[in-house]
């Protein structure tokens, strides 16, 4: 009895040393990024618990030094347009899919959904000299319409389809006899019941396309349309290891998101293992 | 019902009659809603695969016009050393990174189904960096990886072990850049463990409990066996984003030190968007399709077969 309660404890020390180890180890490069982004320039690789002197002035200066505020507008108003195109035209057209027959669906359908499995980095420079030819590169144009209509858009396409074979049919039969058309039936039945695949959705691809990074370093040239990944990426060469600026910048590019993510933790979470699941 | 019959008072003919119904069915706005996404698929999928098939045949290069040269890149391809080194790497890296990825990933949902306290705390810890871009995380990591005073080799100069250049050591650099990039997504994965994991029926765990199991054989008889769906589709999943990796060596080691970190994405881009051959470029890019696709064929067929084993 006494002995089985003493291993009890050890395994909840090893339980809490294991989890404490491999949290600590995912959360100590925040900490020094943080950590680094208020310390001077000549003290970089210093450790020092609180950087002294403590130079808050490290923002002040990239965002001086670039345009910062225009990368944060990029990222922004792209992330949010692939977003609702991503869940307008998905959920239009999952909608279309899994409840309106038409001939040829499922063949449309397969003929997507195979699509899922191409990767955009095979078909880039096909798509680059498109978008080249049409006389959009170095514009925003490809970093908005690819992901819609591309791999991404399919995935939303496929999450609202599985979501809407679930809604029963009743609701539908009901809103016809009404005399509903079927795009009032999608705005004002289907859509508002998928608010669960929507808020997933949009989670998934706001986050994707803010983090995105390589269609950014091969559509975008000048400075004032580049996005957040991009502009840290280049950041390094051009200030060189000047690695508290680098860390200002960073901090500034990822703590809103991290923010979002403290206060929607659990239905993110909860997002990821529905879309992922299936 | 009442446009119909109107429609018949107008337009008599049978053909016209037809095309009237055909406008405003269900059939119509059914094409209506998909057409975005066919046409889609047509400009930004179908219509690039095709043309990136014909221009792996040509010797397209940015300024000049296509000749077409047959499979004189494919023989290039073979003869070329950096080639073969450059798909080593790639299957190195997802060698590395897909057995750490899914077996950390697996340990910690298997740690963290209980509810203990802080236990949110810990979730939370392991899902951030998933929500961090690649380049951020690879930023910080190259600047933790430092080799004068980095980070790393400060903790490792107070145990008195003198650090190496981690990313400007030829056998090192691939190492470091693996476990950077399995740290990146094991919270992912770990998530989609959890959704497993709570969906297993308990009453199987009391069953084999009252037969005697005790907690490894639960493990390997009941727990694994029912999220083996989830752990294939894992797997499948972090092989494929494996062969795609980009980012982190973009950031990180940009290929080397010499071509020891050099993977595929990142030859396809360096051919095509820094030496503008991008005929070349599209034969390495669809040798990347082909491996991609075969195991996407693999996930399919398994996964056709799990399906119909659970019904």
């Amino acid at each position: 009895m006494k002995n089985k309660k003493k291993s009890g404890i050890f395994i909840k020390i090893a339980f809490y040393g294991v989890l404490s180890l491999i949290s600590l180890i995912m959360i100590v490069p925040f900490l020094w990024m943080i950590n680094t982004s208020f310390k001077d320039s000549t003290k970089v690789f210093l450790f020092q618990l609180i950087p002294d002197p403590f130079k808050w002035e490290n923002y002040l200066q990239v965002l001086e030094s670039t345009p910062f505020h225009l990368f944060y507008f990029n990222s922004l108003y792209i992330a949010i347009l692939v977003t609702a195109g991503t869940i307008f035209l998905g959920s239009l057209a999952g909608y279309a899919f899994a409840k309106l027959k038409f001939k040829g669906s499922s063949f449309l359908f397969l003929c997507l959904l195979s699509t899922m499995m191409i990767p955009v980095e095979v078909i880039t420079i096909p798509l680059f000299l498109f978008m080249r030819d049409l006389g959009l590169i170095n514009t925003h144009v490809p970093l908005i319409a690819i992901p819609i209509l591309g791999p991404a858009g399919v995935f939303g396409v496929f999450v609202m389809r599985q979501f809407f074979l679930l809604v029963p049919k009743e609701l539908e039969e009901a809103a016809k006899l009404d005399g509903c058309s079927y795009f009032r039936i999608y705005w004002n039945i289907m859509l508002p019941l998928a608010k669960p695949a929507v808020a997933t959705l949009t989670i998934f691809t706001f986050l994707t396309s803010w983090n995105e990074f390589y269609e950014p370093l091969i559509y975008i040239n000048s400075k004032e349309l580049m996005t957040l990944p991009l502009a840290l990426a280049l950041f390094t060469d051009e200030v060189g290891t000047k690695w508290e600026l680098l860390m200002s910048a960073s901090v500034m590019a990822t703590v809103p998101l991290l923010i979002v993510f403290f206060f929607a933790q659990k239905q993110f979470i909860e997002g990821v293992a529905m879309t992922g699941g299936k | 019902m009442e446009s119909n019959v109107q429609t018949a008072k107008v337009l008599p003919t049978k053909g016209n009659k037809r095309r009237k119904k055909f406008i405003g069915s269900e059939a119509f706005y059914g094409y209506l809603f998909v057409s975005p996404m066919v046409i889609g698929f047509l400009l930004v999928m179908l219509f690039p695969l095709v043309y990136s098939i014909y221009m792996s045949l040509t010797d397209w290069q940015l300024l000049g016009d296509p000749n077409f040269i047959g499979t004189e890149n494919y023989q290039r391809l073979v003869n070329d050393p950096d080639f073969w080194v450059v798909l080593k790497n790639t299957l190195i890296f997802a060698a590395g990174l897909v057995p750490i990825n899914i077996l950390i990933a697996l340990l910690l949902a298997l740690l963290l189904q209980r509810s203990l306290p802080g236990i949110g705390f810990f979730r939370t810890a392991i899902f951030i960096p998933v929500m961090t871009s690649i380049v951020v995380w690879s930023i910080i990591w190259k600047y933790m990886f430092g080799t004068e005073e980095g980070f790393i080799n400060q903790i490792l100069a107070a145990i008195g072990i003198d650090g190496p250049a981690w990313l400007y050591d030829p056998d090192l650099a691939m190492g470091a850049v693996i476990v950077v990039s399995a740290l990146k997504n094991v919270g992912l994965n770990m998530v989609l463990f959890l959704a497993a994991l709570q969906q297993v029926d308990k009453n199987l765990y009391e069953a084999s409990y009252l037969d005697g199991a005790n907690k490894a054989k639960q493990f390997w008889h009941v727990t694994l066996p029912m999220i083996t769906p989830t752990v294939f589709l894992t797997l499948i999943l972090t092989v494929i984003g494996s062969m795609k990796v980009f980012g982190q060596i973009y950031v990180m080691t940009n290929g080397g030190p010499g071509n020891t970190t050099k993977v595929l994405v990142y030859y396809i881009w360096e051919n095509a968007f820094k030496l503008f051959d991008f005929g070349y470029a599209s034969a390495i890019a669809l040798v990347l399709f082909v491996i991609i696709l075969f195991f996407t064929i693999i996930q399919w067929s398994a996964r056709r077969r799990w399906v119909f084993h659970e019904e």
